[in-house]
């Protein structure tokens, strides 16, 4: 077991945060389930069912135009109702109408190859590949695999609670994947919280966010060079692996942690994935409130009625204008307004109560300005705004020699909560990565 | 703030395309973000955003500058009063004429340079950025106060548009505006910038200060008199023929730029700057450094043809534009070095360049200036050279395998 230590990075304290790591009983029933493809990426969608077919828990809703073998999964037994298209027919979500047959689910051959089974099984696509980070292909053996068994940006929940009882699946999960690679599979721990399993080498990151992200462990443990391909999960995607590969079936089952300030109670509830917000929420009043699906920094924003997203287990709910035309807000002396700058006075209270924060981007874009924004946040051996730089003007020689194939937008999600200069850093190394990845293919 | 708001509302139709004064849209949407920070919600990425944005980040590095603004005019005054022979003038009397002399100055320089900054907004149709805050105090502090309003003018329009629009803008410019304004002055019209003449105001403003100077009076700065000195033993004066020493230096009472001679305010800038983390303390230390160097190495070979290395290292820093050019010129973010080894590099560079420049340079008595804006043309060299190495680092790395 090796302990890296990490400085760069911050844990941001939001206001509605769990105070236990009990999981408070059963959501309600939803309606009806959901599977977006934007949760997938790297995943060309051709449908396999639809709309008014029926599907078990376990079979396929479509596959991927380029691998056939990669297929998204409905996480219920029931009728697809609705298969959403926005503009150029891009599918939007699947829709699904449960029926009551919980039983109904798939049940697969574990005798046949580990990778046909994982293929079939839609745990698949729970997986990613750096570079790109995108759900892996499938021809290409893994240099390692990395696991990350926290999650540590804010308000999230202990991916150890959400694993539950299935953490006694765990080494079978290690067991398995360990054949699917030529290297090892690595994982990530938080101090205090060590995992012991079988044929898995454990590291500890000590370390604030985003230590708990899978880019920074690799970056630390074993970087990704180019034409090298590692994999990338949580634990509780190593658990229903696991799982699958001793009973045959996967469970789309999941715990959601239900967080943020605009909640009366913050808690923990059992749910299935794809489940509506509405079920998860209970009908609470969360008028002007940003509902996300995930956490703050990566999250997607959902509307009240829509579905709860991968890697299904995190809301968020914050104000989306706490302070309507704030009156010459860049003037503020108040210690009230939170920043990771000393130009405010929140840092004369020690930033240690947590803080409130809405959606208000608060300022406007400009050119990068301030040194070392970006450098404080990242803890890898990359320079981040010459990566950055490099990536808007797309010079590939350039990103591939900084370090592109490295970095996924999690990684950048920090800092772009950081930045003062407002640029959307998430969405640019996004963009980047697929353009890359469609013109190195 | 209701009603302000009510009434931005009420004139907005008129400034959005298609208004009376659609022209104008670029100066009304300064205005409203400047008064209202934006209801505008992230669109993608993260969902909440850190309160600090460019607007705070420029206005900080404003309010480092008001102590070295304020003692500026007291000084002016100071040195006028000298002049004239009325050495027991009050202390706002003093003040007054300070900001009548200087306050043409800090209005033509605003008026230009966010003129253009706000045109050049309307025709990109982008925001007004906020870069020409933190420039426009800085031109008046240090070009001399005798310098004509028409060239401080000429000068700051064409460092705006030649030195940062053309590069595209706030955050985009290789060279720090500021200085090539001054820049721009010393080689256009060097007769007004250096000299007797060009230092001290002599003409009474408003009434004020009126009189006649006294015999004996000369407007050379330290620097000034140590390009003209001849001889082995080394005494500066003050205007009126005074010896003055470090200690005056330090305080700032003496002939100079009006931003430039007080060590005291200009360490009260550097402490905001450096407790706010706007400013590197990685470049500023250097700089103080490389300076400290540089003038050892030539104090310990003190040559009369070049009377400043007659003066010890502490009062090379004490003198001249040097510790305003590392404190707020050399720390510019943009046109520095932006890597952690790079600004060391950087900074060290532009004090032993300051320095050499001021004492082996006899025509130039001031050599801050052009060793920034020399360093701020390799800033992005040094930067190449230290992220290649982490590139051949990585590349090794996969070759290595």
């Amino acid at each position: 077991m090796t302990t890296f230590k990490l400085t760069r990075g911050y844990d941001l304290k939001l206001k509605g945060g769990l105070t236990t790591g009990e999981v408070d009983g059963m959501a309600k029933l939803s309606a009806d389930y959901a599977v977006v493809p934007d949760d997938f990426t790297g995943i060309t969608p051709r449908m396999d069912r639809k709309a008014g077919e029926a599907v078990k828990a376990g079979e396929p809703l479509y596959h991927d135009k380029n691998h056939e073998l990669v297929r998204v999964v409905s996480p219920v037994s029931g009728t697809v109702k609705e298969v959403r298209r926005g503009e150029r027919r891009k599918i939007e979500a699947i829709i699904i109408t449960p029926d009551d047959q919980h039983d109904n689910r798939v049940t697969l051959d574990l005798k046949r190859p580990a990778m046909e089974v994982l293929l079939e099984s839609g745990l698949w696509v729970m997986l990613r590949q750096r570079p790109y980070d995108v759900v892996p292909n499938p021809d290409v053996r893994p240099r390692d695999i990395f696991v990350t068994a926290f999650d540590s940006a804010p308000l999230a929940p202990s991916l150890r609670t959400v694993m539950g009882e299935r953490e006694k699946y765990l080494a079978k999960g290690v067991e398995v994947l360990a054949t699917l690679t030529d290297g090892k599979v690595h994982i990530g721990c938080r101090p205090g919280e060590e995992l012991d399993v079988a044929g898995a080498e454990v590291n500890v990151f000590d370390g604030p966010h985003p230590a708990g992200n899978a880019g920074v462990q690799i970056a630390h443990v074993r970087p990704v060079n180019k034409g090298e391909v590692v994999w990338t999960l949580d634990v509780v995607t190593l658990a229903r692996i696991g799982e699958l590969f001793t009973t045959g079936m996967v469970s789309h089952d999941t715990v959601v942690a239900l967080t943020g300030e605009c909640l009366g109670q913050p808690r923990m509830v059992r749910a299935t994935m794809g489940c509506r917000m509405s079920s998860l929420l209970n009908g609470e009043p969360l008028d002007g409130a940003r509902i996300i699906s995930g956490n703050a920094l990566t999250g997607v924003r959902v509307e009240a009625n829509g579905w709860l997203r991968a890697p299904y287990r995190h809301v968020t709910v914050i104000p989306e204008v706490s302070k309507p035309d704030e009156f010459m807000g860049w003037a503020s002396l108040s210690p009230k307004r939170f920043s990771l700058y000393r130009d405010f006075t929140s840092w004369l209270t020690g930033n240690r109560k947590p803080v409130s924060l809405d959606a208000r981007v608060k300022g406007g874009e400009r050119a990068i300005v301030r040194l070392d924004e970006y450098d404080r946040m990242l803890p890898m051996d990359i320079y981040a705004e010459f990566l950055i730089k490099a990536i808007i003007a797309f010079d590939i020689d350039k990103m591939e020699q900084l370090g592109v194939y490295e970095v996924a937008p999690e990684d950048f999600a920090l800092a772009e909560f950081a930045c003062t200069s407002k640029l959307e850093l998430q969405r640019i190394v996004r963009q980047a990565l697929d353009r890359m990845r469609t013109e190195m293919s | 703030m209701k009603s302000l708001r009510k009434y931005m509302n009420k004139i907005k139709p008129a400034f959005m395309p298609g208004g009376r004064l659609a022209k104008l849209q670029s100066v009304y949407d300064g205005m409203e973000t400047f008064l209202f920070t934006p209801n505008t919600t992230s669109a993608s990425g993260v969902h909440i955003h850190d309160g600090n944005d460019l607007k705070r980040t420029m206005i900080t590095v404003v309010v480092a500058l008001l102590p070295c603004l304020l003692f500026g005019m007291y000084n002016i005054g100071l040195q006028h009063f000298l002049a004239i022979g009325q050495p027991a003038a009050s202390f706002w009397t003093m003040f007054l004429y300070g900001l009548l002399a200087l306050l043409p100055c800090i209005v033509v320089s605003y008026v230009v340079g966010l003129g253009i900054e706000f045109i050049a907004a309307q025709i990109h149709h982008k925001e007004i950025q906020e870069g020409f805050l933190v420039t426009g105090i800085l031109i008046p502090l240090i070009v001399p106060v005798n310098t004509p309003l028409w060239m401080v003018a000429v000068a700051t329009a064409f460092a705006v548009v030649f030195a940062k629009e053309v590069f595209g803008g706030t955050g985009m410019n290789i060279f720090n505006v500021a200085l090539i304004t001054r820049a721009f002055l010393f080689f256009a019209y060097p007769s007004r910038m250096s000299g007797d003449t060009a230092f001290v105001k002599t003409d009474g403003i408003l009434g004020i200060g009126d009189g006649q100077v006294v015999d004996g009076f000369t407007g050379a700065t330290p620097l000034g008199q140590l390009a003209t000195h001849v001889g082995d033993t080394l005494q500066l004066n003050n205007v009126v023929g005074t010896p003055i020493g470090t200690c005056d230096a330090f305080m700032g009472t003496i002939a100079g730029s009006p931003g430039e001679t007080s060590m005291v305010a200009i360490l009260i800038g550097a402490a905001l700057l450096l407790i706010t983390g706007i400013a590197s303390w990685r470049v500023m230390c250097s700089v103080f450094a490389g300076g400290l160097a540089m003038a050892a190495v030539a104090h310990a070979c003190p040559t009369p043809a070049y009377a400043a290395s007659l003066l010890d290292p502490l009062a090379q820093l004490c003198y001249g534009g040097f510790a305003f050019a590392a404190v707020f010129m050399a720390t510019d973010p943009v046109t520095g070095a932006r890597t952690r080894i790079g600004q060391y590099i950087y900074g060290f560079m532009i004090g032993v360049l300051a320095i050499l420049i001021r004492v082996y340079n006899g025509g130039y008595p001031e050599g801050a200036m052009l060793a920034v804006l020399l360093m701020n043309a390799f800033a992005p060299l040094i930067d190449h050279c230290v992220v290649s190495f982490n590139i051949k680092r990585r590349a090794r790395r996969a070759a290595a395998k």
